[in-house]
């Protein structure tokens, strides 16, 4: 609310048409706290309505326009003024002019590219909204609504397992072995440690995920490692011939896709590390990249979705609509 | 709400282990001990020597077993050496105890016998640290420290 306009002002909101019906995700905001928002998939149409609201009734509310934009943007934080903005469609609602009376405006955003999973980090927030704006001549009156975008793979094609001879000559040898190198995030990590040399008295050894923010380009280039967790995996001291199994569920913790050079602007990179503590708790280790993809929840859905069609051919149609709804209540 | 696959979450095949390794003696045994303390010589020219013994199957040091004496000036100067030599953290040793050479005091000062207790367990744990780490291994300073009768303060420095 502007101190410096005399006569209307108004409210304006943006409702999604499919606001009932559409999942909503979490996603931590930049302050840590996490929120709720509309979930949306590359491709997807964007459609709605905004709401002008006019303050005072009877009033006029002169204008330079009213528009929608859809906008997916990286904001380096370091950087705050420049936002790069990968996606920018705007629709047109009002010409300029003035509004008598409050007025709803119907909006849609056909198909709409959504290259980049929206993301919240240490350096860097890549995100995407609606926002509507009046124009005024002294000042605008606008209104933003987030949404949340995940980027969805399917099993990879090749996926071999990470299995490496490493060491300290005459010291330490260890081979190392991970069933994949691509991992979804519900995954698991089965794995194993064989000793083949062990001169140094081991105390205990983990398992931890590191995750890599980079952000900028050439000599500005800045790494932000966050250890997301350390899992022990051996108690004690293991001797030559030793093999100890790795058993580490991804789903319990809190990680995004890899994401490689988003435009050419930040990457977030996991690695495996394995980590020996002897007993004067010198550590030795091992560093890994895995590669992180998202699994969607699609299939599940069409699956009981079809199991419901294919039990209404056998039962009666009460049992198949009673299974049909169940179907559909399973998978919202 | 169940996944329609499970994960397999079975462990990978690994090599069953040779019975000899599983109860065979260790590679890693390395055992020293700093003890018997000795006050030699008289009035200023006192000072205290200790025995290390070193008991080990590490293939990197000659002697399987030593034994020699060491006072705490040798300490030091195993430390100085490492930490000009050697990329490693070197512990720190038990206090120099100037204080305690200072004269007046109503007791033995160095020759205290709590005051050397004290210090022979801190040197114990010194070279222990030590002798475990994989690069001071590759020191011949250290090897000279813990297996030579005397220490030639004009060797040669280098690697193993």
């Amino acid at each position: 609310m502007s101190f410096f306009s005399f006569g209307q002002s108004a409210e304006i909101d943006v409702v999604l048409n499919d606001a009932e019906t559409r999942k909503k995700a979490e996603h931590k905001t930049e302050d840590g706290k996490k929120d709720k928002y509309f979930l949306f998939y590359d491709g997807e149409t964007v459609s709605g309505k905004v709401n002008v609201t006019l303050k005072t009734p009877g009033k006029r509310l002169e204008h330079q326009g009213i528009k929608i934009e859809f906008i997916g943007q990286i904001e380096l934080y370091y950087d705050r003024g420049n936002h790069h903005e990968f996606v920018s469609l705007v629709k047109d609602l009002a010409r300029p002019g003035e509004m008598t009376q409050s007025q709803t405006f119907d909006f849609e955003f056909t198909h709409v590219e959504k290259p980049y999973e929206s993301y919240t980090g240490q350096n860097v927030k890549l995100r995407y909204f609606l926002r509507a704006t009046i124009s005024r001549r002294l000042n605008d009156i606008s209104k933003e609504m987030d949404i949340v975008v995940h980027t969805l793979s399917t099993y990879p094609e090749l996926n071999s397992s990470i299995k490496m001879e490493v060491g300290i000559e005459d010291c330490l040898h260890i081979e190392f072995e991970y069933n994949k190198s691509k991992y979804h995030l519900k995954d698991v990590i089965v794995g194993k440690i064989y000793f083949l040399l062990v001169r140094i008295k081991i105390k205990h050894m983990e398992i931890d995920i590191i995750k890599r923010e980079t952000t900028g380009t050439g000599p500005n280039v800045y790494h932000e490692n966050d250890t997301i967790a350390k899992y022990e995996i051996m108690d004690g001291a293991p001797v030559r011939g030793e093999s100890i199994p790795i058993r580490l569920f991804l789903a319990g913790y809190e990680m995004t896709p890899t994401m490689r050079d988003i435009n050419k602007k930040f990457s977030v990179r996991y690695y495996l590390n394995l980590v020996l503590i002897d007993e004067e708790e010198r550590r030795y280790f091992k560093q890994q990249e895995i590669t992180l993809w998202r699994k969607g929840d699609i299939v599940r859905k069409s699956m009981s979705h079809q199991a419901a069609i294919a039990s209404q051919r056998f039962e009666g149609s009460a049992n198949a609509e009673k299974a049909l709804s169940q179907a559909k209540e399973d998978s919202s | 709400m169940s996944e329609a696959t499970v994960a397999d979450t079975r462990r990978l095949n690994a090599k069953p282990q040779d019975l000899t390794d599983a109860y065979g003696p260790p590679s890693n045994f390395l055992e020293i001990d700093v003890y018997d303390p000795q006050t030699v010589g008289v009035g200023r020219n006192r000072f205290t020597t200790y025995e290390v013994r070193m008991k080990t199957n590490l293939p990197i040091f000659k002697l399987k077993e030593s034994c020699v004496r060491r006072r705490y000036s040798d300490f030091e100067w195993l430390k100085n050496e490492l930490e000009r030599d050697s990329k490693i953290v070197v512990p720190p040793l038990p206090g120099k105890a100037l204080k305690r050479q200072l004269p007046f005091r109503g007791d033995e000062g160095i020759f205290e016998e709590s005051f050397i207790e004290e210090r022979r367990v801190g040197l114990e744990q010194f070279i222990n640290r030590i002798a475990g780490h994989p690069l001071a291994q590759n020191e011949r300073c250290l090897h000279m420290f813990l297996q030579e009768e005397t220490i030639d303060r004009n060797y040669i420095p280098g690697k193993v």
